[in-house]
């Protein structure tokens, strides 16, 4: 329990700063900005109980919000994530055995990994661009933003798992 | 009743949900709130050092670009000098300085966090209450205009910069004192959109665009940039004019914050005529 707690805090201090040092200073051309810290929601155990899941997706977002300005679209995307996160886990997986607890790519297939990556960055990545502009006059523009930091996000997030979550 | 709660027990994750969900919005919907709220922004202790922690150490990858930039200043601020001592100075001189000087007050300020790639940008500075910083400051560089200090904190200010959607600034064009309003437009950060130039204004590409200096923040003057690009929209007594910035927000590392002396004074008098027109 202790072990576990230091961890995750130790995973939540580490991604909000890597997100607000680093990976916020990530500009190409103004399109492209990759948003790491959704790894931490996505390699919670499955075991979390909702009601944390949401508060530690809250305070996660919101962390992020306070370093960059941007009060509250982290953390209304965050928690909307948080409270998909079990109905996507269903949908993807097919059989019960294929569930372990953890989430990581190290526990699990990675096709299996990729989609539900993939499916859960895609969604924050819109509510996020999309709460951020705010109105839909810039739709086509805002969704070549969501696309292409989405893809940016995935990569960088399957990278992690492959260089420091995987002994 | 107890089936209400036996309800909201068996959903209190969709509850949860939706009550963070709303107090987020809320935040995000009611701009006002994120003013308020002084501790929920990148000025505030915890955030203003670690961001100073992390640019003590980033800030000497900046050392030669930065070096070249101050002697440059040096050798503008040189040739600004030499006219005064060339020519003695006369009471004259020095009484007319005096009545027409607004006194000015330039406070140095290195940026701890600055961001280009959003609709609403904003910029941190490692300098704050203690060091004279108060909102509503101008803050400039050596080639510009940036912004407008918007919180202040012990030792921290933040504030909106020019790739802001939430300010506008007044300026003007250097030839023929033309003024306009000059607001970020929220795609290229190299440019902004600059309106309320009339359409028997003589203007050409590589006009320089300054600071009016009809608002109390900026003393009139500084630069902002030179126009890029104009077009005459059909049916509009206006030039649409693209205005290419001279400060390039993607290297800005140290900037002075402007304090206007006698802001308060000239506020007052505003306010009072203000008052009559009713």
């Amino acid at each position: 329990m202790t072990r576990s707690l230091i961890k995750y805090g130790f995973m939540f201090v580490a991604l909000v700063l890597l997100q607000v040092l680093i990976f916020n200073q990530f500009q190409f051309n103004g399109y492209v900005n990759p948003y790491l810290y959704v790894l931490f929601i996505l390699l919670l155990p499955l075991s979390t109980p909702r009601y944390m899941l949401l508060f530690l997706g809250f305070f996660l977002g919101l962390a992020v919000d306070i370093f960059s300005d941007s009060l509250g679209i982290h953390a209304a995307a965050t928690v909307f994530i948080a409270y998909i996160r079990p109905a996507v886990i269903r949908t993807i997986s097919i059989r019960e055995e294929d569930r372990s607890d953890f989430p990581g790519l190290k526990q699990n297939k990675f096709s299996w990994f990729l989609s539900y990556t993939a499916i859960l960055v895609f969604i924050h990545h819109f509510i996020l661009l999309y709460l951020e502009y705010f109105t839909f006059t810039h739709f086509f523009s805002t969704l070549l933003r969501v696309f292409l930091s989405a893809i940016f996000s995935i990569f960088v997030i399957v990278l992690s798992q492959f260089i420091i979550f995987r002994q | 009743m107890r089936s209400l709660f036996r309800y909201l027990i068996r959903n209190h994750a969709f509850v949860l949900f939706v009550l963070l969900e709303a107090f987020s919005l809320v935040l995000v919907f009611n701009y006002n709130s994120f003013q308020k709220a002084s501790y929920l922004n990148s000025a505030s202790r915890l955030t203003g050092n670690v961001y100073n922690m992390y640019h003590s150490i980033t800030r000497y990858f900046n050392l030669t670009r930065v070096n070249q930039e101050l002697a440059e200043e040096n050798a503008r601020l040189r040739s600004v000098m030499q006219e005064p001592l060339n020519n003695p100075i006369t009471a004259y001189s020095v009484a007319d300085s005096q009545q027409v000087g607004q006194s000015y007050r330039f406070i140095p300020a290195e940026v701890l966090n600055n961001s280009v790639n959003r609709l609403f940008n904003y910029i941190t500075l490692n300098k704050g209450r203690k060091h004279g910083v108060k909102p509503d400051q101008g803050i400039m560089s050596v080639n510009g205009i940036v912004g407008v200090v918007a919180q202040v904190s012990e030792s921290y200010s933040m504030g909106l910069s020019v790739l802001n959607q939430r300010w506008s600034v007044s300026a003007k064009l250097k030839k023929n004192g033309y003024y306009g309003s000059l607001a970020w437009q929220g795609e290229n950060y190299r440019f902004a959109r600059l309106y309320e130039i009339p359409l028997h204004a003589d203007i050409e590409r590589g006009d320089t665009v300054i600071t009016s200096g009809y608002s109390s923040i900026f003393p009139g003057g500084i630069l902002i940039g030179t126009i890029h690009d104009f077009s005459q929209p059909e049916g509009e007594n206006y030039y649409s004019v693209t205005v290419q910035l001279s400060v390039d927000f993607k290297t800005l590392s140290y900037v002075e914050i402007v304090e206007n002396q006698e802001k308060d004074e000239i506020e007052q008098l505003e306010e009072s005529v203000r008052d009559d027109k009713k």
